[in-house]
């Protein structure tokens, strides 16, 4: 990741002023931050389309597309947004596709491989819980690129939620392979879900730009966590796993992934259709 | 999964106008098939306004019987009111 270079020398100070009111640390905070919604989604999007043709019913394969292009669609406005607040001239495109592995900051949650229909079905609650809370309280953000983001994505995240419920319910409250089906995809998710909250930089919360990770826990935990008992499902008291994917530290899994979402653009530089 | 039942889906296209029949689809249920139908007939903002319809609960003619069900119209223009002249002086009509 670069910064913008700056005009003139940076001016002496020491290290605690340098917590607040520094337009370059701003500048860097900011990128981070929306890059990692940003990325949260992209991977997400990217991982839906894994299930078009696969999914259990041609109506399904058509839900989870949709899904995955809202998703892409966040992704895209997000990464536009995260370019211009970078200002180093890089597109959205740039960003998708010629970032490496280690400079991605999506959560640990979206990035591993999903190839159970109640495992996509469990994240997919997760992360739409997540972001149904995320995306309305960002709507009222201070940086106006993110309200509007955030304000057209509220809408689609609903639904998200809303199709994931009712499968997370049918799957739970089915058959008995089913039920069972269902707990083992929720207890494999639920490791993911404190990533979630991992703290992001102060100064932008204080500055009415980010929300605070922290003060969306109790009402995702409770909005999931509805859906799974309602479900018969029981919620696990599970470790979380170690995360790290908003400092750039991922899961093998993220490799594979960005090699197949990214190998065509990297070797054909500039192909369109 | 296979044996999950068909729905007739009904799109009501904006205010105003009827709901028009466009497809069939699976879903296990009414609230999925309400959902499959939205995902599947209304992404490219065809519609306000869903009905789903077990296509079990519909009652069709048959079409061996079309000769005796709708034939016998076929001759009977009175039923038009365009068949009649209106008199002169009628208003109102």
């Amino acid at each position: 990741m670069t910064t913008p270079p700056s005009s003139s020398p940076p001016p002496l100070r020491s290290s605690g002023e340098q917590l607040v009111g520094d337009p370059d640390r701003h500048v860097a905070g900011l990128f981070e931050y929306v890059l990692g919604l940003a990325d949260d989604a992209l991977v997400s999007a990217q991982r839906t389309g894994w299930w078009i043709s696969r999914a259990p019913q041609l109506e399904e394969d058509v839900a989870l597309a949709n899904i995955g292009l809202d998703q892409l669609g966040q992704a895209r406005a997000l990464l536009a947004h995260a370019g211009a607040v970078e200002g180093a001239g890089r597109t959205e495109d740039d960003l998708a596709y010629l970032r490496d592995e280690r400079e991605f900051r999506n959560v640990w949650l979206v990035e591993r491989q999903q190839r159970d229909f109640g495992v996509a079905m469990a994240r997919l609650l997760v992360l739409s819980a997540w972001q149904a809370e995320l995306y309305a309280a960002l709507a009222r953000s201070t940086d106006p690129a993110l309200a509007a983001v955030a304000g057209k994505a509220v809408k689609e995240v609903a639904y998200h939620l809303d199709h994931a419920g009712h499968w997370v319910l049918r799957l739970g409250d089915g058959t008995e392979e089913s039920h069972r089906r269902m707990q083992a995809a929720v207890d494999a998710e639920w490791p993911y879900v404190e990533e979630l909250f991992t703290p992001v930089d102060p100064t932008l919360v204080a500055s009415g730009v980010a929300v605070d990770p922290a003060a969306l826990r109790p009402a995702v935990l409770h909005a999931v966590g509805s859906v799974v008992r309602r479900a018969t499902l029981t919620v696990p008291e599970v470790a979380p796993a170690r995360g790290g994917g908003r400092q750039g530290l991922h899961t093998e899994e993220l490799g594979y992934l960005l090699a197949e979402m990214q190998h065509l653009h990297r070797s054909h530089p500039g192909a369109t259709w | 999964m296979r044996d999950w039942p068909l729905w007739e889906v009904f799109v009501r296209s904006r205010r105003g106008l009827s709901h028009v029949h466009v497809g069939s689809l699976h879903a296990p249920d009414a609230e999925l098939a309400l959902r499959n139908a939205r995902d599947v007939y209304t992404r490219r903002q065809e519609g306000v306004s869903l009905w789903v319809v077990p296509s079990a609960e519909i009652v069709a003619s048959e079409p061996g019987q079309s000769d005796a069900f709708f034939d016998p119209a076929a001759d009977k223009i009175y039923r038009h009111p365009t068949f009649y002249d209106i008199p002169e002086g009628v208003e109102h009509l």
